[in-house]
């Protein structure tokens, strides 16, 4: 059970930071929304789901109808895990409290990657929390294809509060790709999720993840990644749809050598919308090695793209590149690039740009024969596209799908 | 005149408020290849920007007539598509945007992959397909994707910057056969159909390709005309000093 694990130090802590405001973004006056949902039912097919959920959820990558490329899925509907399966061997899904009670060692993971009372929302997830997804590959086993999660909002005004545990064992290969969504397009509603993920010697994890809300909703999610000896994180994040506010700041731990952490970025911010993102990656073992690169683009919003890279240990390498375009209206972009090293012989760099489309480019496309707006499409595409080494060919073209698919309502 | 690809009369053209062309005349056929030599700033690159239509380059006079038709209201992209290419001395870096895509939009979403394929083959561009466009690219490799694109894009006028600037002896050759190829010298005269103006400042490029006519530009007025070979062999050995004192000579007492 929850009580069990969530013992009384965190429950302590939590109380503690209970008001505590986070260290960026917006506050948020969680009493404006409610805690509880009604109970979903378990549904065996997921296919069975109502038609507007899975077109929900397709738009943000899960794939219930034909998920014969998936090596398994979880769904959650509000409070409620309504479904969780398995297609290949050597992989575990489940919600994350049935794991709690199968794995009495799964206490020892629970906040270890997230301090939980890093702020209010992380306090609220530890007192409030509506279960969320366990993923775990076996040692040696390696997934063909993704394993997809969705979290999906369907009551207005509802908090959801989610635990996420994620391990890949020894040696172990794991893809995953989560969309995270709402039911209507217009219900208020508020996201709180804690991603814990531990990458184990030699381990290899990819972490898709397309958010797909609208634009009354707020979200916070808290992740925590821990890698391990020639372990390697790959996150890509999505975020192409309108959202009111969301601050989100990964912070992965290389603590075994030679261990690797890259993160991507995609956003856009229409009008109204506040994102605040940012990836953070602390290199305390000898060889480690950070990329984080971050595009955004505004139609008229306010993005915060942050960047940090601390190096703590010999030899480890770090770049950090973070790109803006503003493409019209009154949009801010505001790129903060931090690099912190704290002895000889680390070698960290970053690049920032921010800017408008540049007269010279679309005059040079134009002059082969593209309009105007052909052209200036053309180099937004491009903009967006970040080649992703280590991620296997059909996540790759997923990905490249959910982005194509939101340059139509950029130009 | 049927035959005629480009016309340009009495053309006038300024830059940002500055008048750098004055009253160029020029006439070329369909088929034909002529050169612009001039020293540096005579105003070469701005009269192949006016002709392709950049916005900078005003036309504040005269008029550009491309195979019997007014171009000279008619925006860049237009022009393009009605058959002028331009390969150009400096292109941008677009980042994203890799060869691959200025090529299939060259193309115009016809015959695609394989005919990609041919021309990265040609143009001995392989290795670069998927890299971002002029990120990084050496000189020579600017030009040869120059004209891979043209090659791509089949421009009825091509307007060439500088094709032998920045690059080396291996590239200069590989360059004369796509220019070459790009203006269809392997076919009999009165077929040809691609016209070509080359702007040179030292007539290196000649060595590979012929050209019927050449140009003198000087501080913003064509000086002379007349013989390419000619022409050059001259500025070979006098220099361009020659041509600017002969054109001020005849300019004085004209005057």
């Amino acid at each position: 059970m929850v009580e069990t694990v969530s013992s009384e130090t965190h429950k302590d802590k939590a109380r503690a930071a209970a008001a505590k405001p986070a260290a960026f973004g917006e506050d948020i006056d969680l009493d404006t929304y409610v805690s509880s949902a009604e109970e979903q039912p378990y549904q065996v097919d997921p296919s069975k789901l109502p038609a507007r959920a899975k077109e929900r959820m397709l738009g943000a990558g899960v794939i219930l109808d034909d998920p014969g490329q998936r090596a398994g899925t979880f769904i959650q509907m509000d409070n409620a895990p309504v479904h969780s399966s398995v297609r290949q061997e050597g992989v575990e899904v489940m919600a994350v409290n049935q794991a709690l009670e199968k794995y009495d060692w799964l206490s020892d993971y629970w906040w270890q990657a997230v301090a939980v009372d890093t702020d209010k929302y992380t306090a609220n997830i530890e007192l409030n929390q509506h279960n969320g997804y366990f993923i775990r590959t076996l040692p040696g086993y390696k997934t063909i294809y993704p394993v997809q999660a969705c979290l999906y909002l369907a009551k207005a005004r509802l908090a959801q509060n989610v635990h996420n545990i994620i391990i890949a064992e020894e040696n172990s290969e794991l893809h995953i790709i989560t969309g995270c969504t709402t039911a209507s397009n217009e219900e208020a509603g508020l996201h709180l999720g804690v991603s814990e993920f531990y990458i184990k010697k030699g381990a290899k994890v990819t972490f898709t993840m397309i958010h797909n809300w609208n634009p009354e909703v707020s979200v916070r999610p808290r992740t925590g990644v821990i890698i391990e000896e020639n372990g390697l994180f790959l996150s890509n994040y999505v975020l192409t749809k309108p959202v009111r506010s969301l601050q989100i700041y990964p912070t992965a731990r290389c603590m075994g050598e030679n261990a690797v952490v890259r993160f991507n970025s995609i956003l856009v911010a229409a009008p109204g919308a506040s994102l605040d993102v940012g990836s953070r990656a602390i290199l305390n073992a000898k060889g480690a090695k950070t990329e984080i690169i971050s595009r955004a683009i505004t139609t008229g919003g306010s993005i915060v793209a942050r960047g940090y890279i601390e190096g703590n240990a010999p030899d480890v390498k770090g770049h950090l590149e973070c790109r803006g375009l503003i493409l019209m209206g009154e949009g801010i972009i505001h790129a903060i690039p931090e690099l912190k090293g704290t002895l000889a012989g680390i070698d960290l760099s970053h690049e920032a740009a921010v800017g408008k489309i540049a007269e010279e480019e679309v005059e040079y496309l134009m002059a082969r024969g593209l309009t105007r707006s052909e052209a200036t499409a053309t180099i937004v595409r491009g903009f967006l596209r970040v080649d992703i080494e280590g991620l296997p060919p059909l996540l790759s073209a997923e990905l490249q799908r959910a982005i194509e698919a939101s340059e139509r309502d950029i130009m | 005149m049927g035959d005629v690809a480009l016309s340009i009369e009495q053309l006038t053209v300024e830059v940002e408020g500055r008048e750098i062309l004055h009253n160029i005349n020029l006439g070329m056929k369909l088929g034909e290849t002529h050169v612009l030599f001039g020293p540096n700033g005579s105003g070469k690159t701005t009269l192949l920007m006016a002709i392709m239509g950049f916005p900078k380059y005003r036309i504040t006079k005269g008029k550009v007539i491309f195979k019997g038709q007014d171009i000279t209201m008619l925006p860049l992209d237009e022009r393009a598509r009605l058959g002028i290419g331009m390969s150009f001395q400096r292109p941008p870096v677009v980042r994203g945007v890799k060869m691959r895509d200025m090529v299939a939009a060259c193309l115009k979403g016809q015959e695609q992959e394989e005919r990609v394929s041919q021309l990265a083959e040609k143009t001995n561009l392989a290795d670069f397909l998927d890299r971002e466009i002029n990120y990084g690219f050496s000189g020579g490799e600017i030009k040869r994707s120059e004209l891979m694109q043209l090659l791509a894009q089949k421009p009825t006028l091509t307007l060439i910057d500088e094709p032998e600037s920045g690059v080396d002896l291996v590239n200069i050759t590989l360059i004369g056969e796509l220019l070459n190829s790009l203006l269809e010298k392997d076919c009999p005269i009165p077929e040809r159909k691609c016209t070509g103006l080359i702007i040179t400042h030292t007539g290196h490029i000649l060595d590979y390709v012929n050209a019927r006519t050449g140009y003198v530009m000087c501080d913003g007025v064509i000086g002379c005309e007349g013989d390419s070979r000619e022409i050059l062999a001259t500025i070979r050995e006098k220099g361009y000093q020659e041509c600017v004192r002969c054109f001020l000579r005849r300019r004085g007492s004209s005057g």
